[in-house]
């Protein structure tokens, strides 16, 4: 569905002026964004309309401090929650701006920041907006080092009160802290070598084993054959009485004409 | 010539009972899983791929009944008649020939050296697959945590977890670096798997083929119904099967399909002869070959519709997050509402914008997404299995379990091929009584295995990946064509064609037809050495070089082409000549013998004359 390049209204009251309708330009470059090209005025209605303030920015060179220390936030909420996706209204804005305040909050010497000195302007349908700290006269907007720090602490209660991640809600120009790597003690992967070695090891020494005992087993028989051969001869010539030398095969002649069977045929 | 036994007499060695297979299923098995490895998987669909789809079945076809069939018929019946190791098979047709084992024996050896390294890699893949997220999903962060580190964010996630935290890879040959120590334990792994399955010879692979040979079939259905079902598989199959019959006019084509039909029936490594060996002397070999061959070449067909559903899968996957990408790009230039484009209406809001905001829409980082882009980045050889496939796994549902079966599979593969490389090596060692009789087998598979172990913890330095290359494109192609010549030669003009013919018909009841006669006596040896010459011409026409991963490299990711320093060329070389240099020296020491014999026969004897 096409949407007119020039609606960059808001849903709500808030609207923010531009000076040149024609040539608004926004940076979108996630994470170098550094400059703003050609001219643009946002002019900013408090939700109480109590103070209006007018940012002009020029070109680079005749930049105010107010422009610097604003920041465009991004949030996908559809690619993030899908069906379960909420509308982007006021009472949003509001969380929002709690939630900056109260990130602010947490920075040492800014404990009175309070939600009306967070100013949002220009949000658009996609949706983004940008929001920009006030310090509590009003005259000016604090240092961006200062609301980094604040957000970038912060960060994960911020995305938690949306439902979203550091990459569904985007602060262009903070950078998010990644997480660190979760190694647990013992990568995984050496515990399972561990168990698949080990396995291993205990087969090829079982099967090590059993050859060697099939080994003896072979060596044994035709030993234990041959003394129970032995034995019976000793125990024939001893039962007797009658010595049985003359018919014993070593001590008597051998027949030459009488050939056993297995001298018949020639070896191989 | 050498007394050959006499076929009534052919049970073996007098006195030792030659190991036998407990059943036929357990050969055939055997020999399959030697015969399916990892080139089924990695090779023949990336050539399907490259040489016009379905086309390139026609001279894969025509080589495998004119080379594959004829070769591999010839080596199961030799080993089954003679009944011996690749040493012993070779000396009895002819002593001049006892070359052409020992140098089988060299040639498997230093395949086993490489192949146990790529399952190390395998392995280690296999290990990091048990957590969720998977470690190459994201680039791990720099120091400052800021950002991810500098190489992942240049290359990719994959590429980074496969060159850097796998290989860590030297940007050089020359720089070999220290060895991983990962790698190392991942490689002893490895040689304890296949010491335990080789241990007691064809005793214990014959019970470990069981599973290694079926699991990767098993695994491969799996893929292959999940493949089936995500989305965009029909457009990976339609791209690697869609017919291109010009391409048959490249000669290029032929000679790859005749090269990967003899590599992927892996001929002449003497593997199949000693498994072969331990067969019942009337068992019929040629049915054994014909169906060993046609299952082989199944099996590629069937790992290929597999691998290229799931790459279609991951081209469709690539090619949509491309235009998401550029979606985002314009929705947040121009503030549209979230998902308001959708991936149809992009090219009409695209030139609707570059007419009405040209500038602004130049600005954007724009890239141009074509789905057969995508296709088109397949990649052979490991590059297919670390990082293309593990990338197209990380967009499955259930990632981890889908990569822990896709390495299971391949460990498997591999270590099939594993055990006809090593019978290859310890069945002639075992015949010739290179050791006492009374050291038990297992003491010699454990020092064969131990030997290559020790060799191959060169392939862990950080160089290893460059010599593993070397290893895989010069130690095997040259040698093998050779060997496999002289087999076909050795058997059909020395051993006697009609002696051959006699063996085959009193073992399996029938004589060869003439078709295989004519194979043996005539195409098949032409084929070798036409595909032999081809290769020389063709390798000794480009300069030796290699691809290096440097991120210093101003086209980084794109990989640096090096030349190989001059002494990297010499091993280059030696590694090509070595294993045939076995043939011409063994021929010689045979000949210096015969004439030593002649001479002291006719000094004691000077009166008679002898021959």
């Amino acid at each position: 569905m096409m949407v007119p390049l020039h609606s960059s209204v808001g849903v709500r009251a808030r609207s923010c002026l531009h000076k040149n309708k024609n040539k608004q330009q926004q940076n979108t470059s996630s994470t170098k964004m550094t400059k703003l090209h050609n001219s643009m005025i946002p002019v900013l209605l408090l939700r109480n309309n109590i103070h209006v303030f007018t940012y002009i920015h020029r070109k680079e060179n005749t930049r105010q401090k107010g422009a610097e220390n604003a920041f465009k936030v991004r949030l996908s909420i559809r690619t993030a929650l899908g069906d379960k996706a909420y509308a982007w209204d006021t009472n949003e804005e509001y969380l929002f701006k709690a939630m900056v305040a109260f990130s602010m909050r947490k920075v040492p010497n800014r404990e009175a920041t309070e939600i009306s000195h967070v100013l949002l302007c220009n949000v658009t349908q996609r949706v983004s907006f940008w929001f920009v700290v006030t310090d509590p006269s009003k005259n000016h907007t604090l240092p961006a080092v200062e609301v980094q720090l604040a957000i970038r602490m912060n960060r994960n209660r911020i995305n938690n009160a949306f439902s979203l991640n550091d990459q569904t809600l985007e602060f262009l120009k903070i950078p998010s802290t990644l997480a660190p790597p979760t190694d647990p003690s013992v990568p995984i992967w050496i515990i399972i070598f561990g168990v698949i070695f080990c396995i291993v090891i205990v087969a090829i020494t079982l099967l090590i084993l059993s050859g060697i005992r099939q080994r003896r087993r072979k060596n044994k028989e035709p030993s234990e054959v041959d003394d129970a051969e032995d034995k019976c001869e000793n125990m024939i010539t001893i039962e007797n009485g009658i010595p049985c030398d003359p018919l014993d095969m070593k001590g008597g002649h051998i027949n030459d004409a009488f050939m056993t069977e297995d001298e018949r045929l020639t070896p191989l | 010539m050498a007394h050959a036994p006499e076929p009534d007499l052919a049970s073996g060695d007098p006195g030792d009972e030659r190991p036998r297979w407990d059943n036929k299923a357990q050969y055939l098995l055997s020999c399959i899983g030697f015969a399916v490895g990892l080139g089924n998987i990695w090779r023949f669909p990336y050539l399907c791929q490259t040489y016009g789809g379905g086309a390139f079945l026609i001279p894969y076809v025509i080589a495998l009944i004119f080379e594959g069939i004829p070769l591999f018929h010839v080596e199961l019946a030799i080993g089954q008649r003679l009944r011996k190791g690749s040493i012993g098979v070779w000396t009895a047709v002819s002593p001049y020939l006892s070359g052409l084992g020992l140098g089988c024996v060299m040639l498997s050896s230093l395949v086993s050296l490489y192949y146990n390294t790529i399952l190390a890699w395998v392995l280690w893949y296999f290990l990091n697959s048990f957590q969720h997220p998977l470690p190459w999903s994201s680039c791990p962060p720099d120091l400052n945590r800021t950002g991810f580190v500098e190489e992942c964010q240049g290359s990719s996630a994959v590429s980074y977890f496969w060159y850097r935290q796998t290989l860590n890879i030297t940007a050089d040959i020359n720089d070999s670096g220290s060895i991983q120590w990962r790698l190392l334990i991942c490689l002893a792994a490895c040689w304890a798997v296949v010491y335990m399955c080789v241990i007691r010879g064809v005793e214990t692979t014959g019970k470990a083929i069981y599973f290694t040979a079926s699991f990767p079939y098993l695994v491969l259905t799996i893929f292959l119904i999940r493949g089936l079902t995500l989305p965009g598989a029909t457009k990976g199959l339609s791209y690697l099967f869609t017919p291109n019959m010009q391409i048959l006019q490249n000669p290029r084509v032929w000679l790859d399909a005749a090269t990967q039909i003899f590599f992927s029936l892996s001929l002449a490594f003497g593997g199949h002869i000693a498994f072969a060996s331990y067969n019942s002397p009337r068992n019929d070999c040629r049915k054994d070959a014909v169906v060993i061959a046609l299952v082989n070449s199944m099996t590629s067909l069937y790992a290929s519709i597999a691998v290229f559903s799931i790459l279609g899968f991951k081209a469709t996957n690539s090619y949509e997050r491309c235009l998401d990408r550029n979606i985002l790009s314009l929705i947040n230039e121009f503030d549209f509402p979230e998902q308001s484009i959708s991936r149809d209406d992009y090219p009409a809001v695209l030139v609707h914008l570059t007419a009405t905001q040209p500038r602004r829409v130049a600005r954007l980082p724009l890239k141009a997404c074509h789905l057969e882009d995508f296709l088109d980045k397949t990649a052979s050889g490991p590059g297919l299995a670390f990082i293309v496939f593990t990338e197209a796994v990380l967009h499955m549902p259930g990632a981890p379990g889908w990569a822990v079966l896709f390495f299971g599979m391949l460990f498997t593969l591999g270590l099939s091929s594993m055990f006809g490389n090593m019978e290859a090596i310890i069945t002639p060692l075992l015949d010739n009584g290179v050791l006492p009789r009374w050291v038990p087998k297992e003491a010699l598979t454990g020092l064969v295995c131990l030997a290559c172990f020790l060799c191959a913890t060169c392939f862990t330095l950080q160089s290893g990946n460059y010599w593993l290359e070397i290893f895989d494109n010069f130690a095997a192609p040259l040698n093998l064509l050779i060997f496999a010549f002289l087999e076909v030669v050795g058997v059909v003009y020395v051993y006697g064609m009609k002696r051959f013919c006699d063996d085959i018909a009193w073992m399996t009841g029938r004589r060869p037809g003439p078709y295989w006669r004519l194979t043996w006596r005539v195409v098949s040896p032409l084929l070798l050495l036409t595909i032999f010459v081809a290769y020389v011409t063709l390798l000794a026409r480009k300069p030796l070089s290699y691809r290096a991963w440097n991120p210093q490299y101003e086209l980084f990711p794109s990989r640096q082409e090096k030349l190989y320093p001059g002494w990297v060329r010499a091993a280059c070389v030696l590694l090509s000549l070595l294993p045939v240099l076995w043939v011409p020296m063994a021929a010689l020491a045979q000949l210096l013998t015969r004439w030593k014999r002649t001479w002291r026969d006719r000094d004691v004897r000077p009166d008679t004359n002898t021959r």
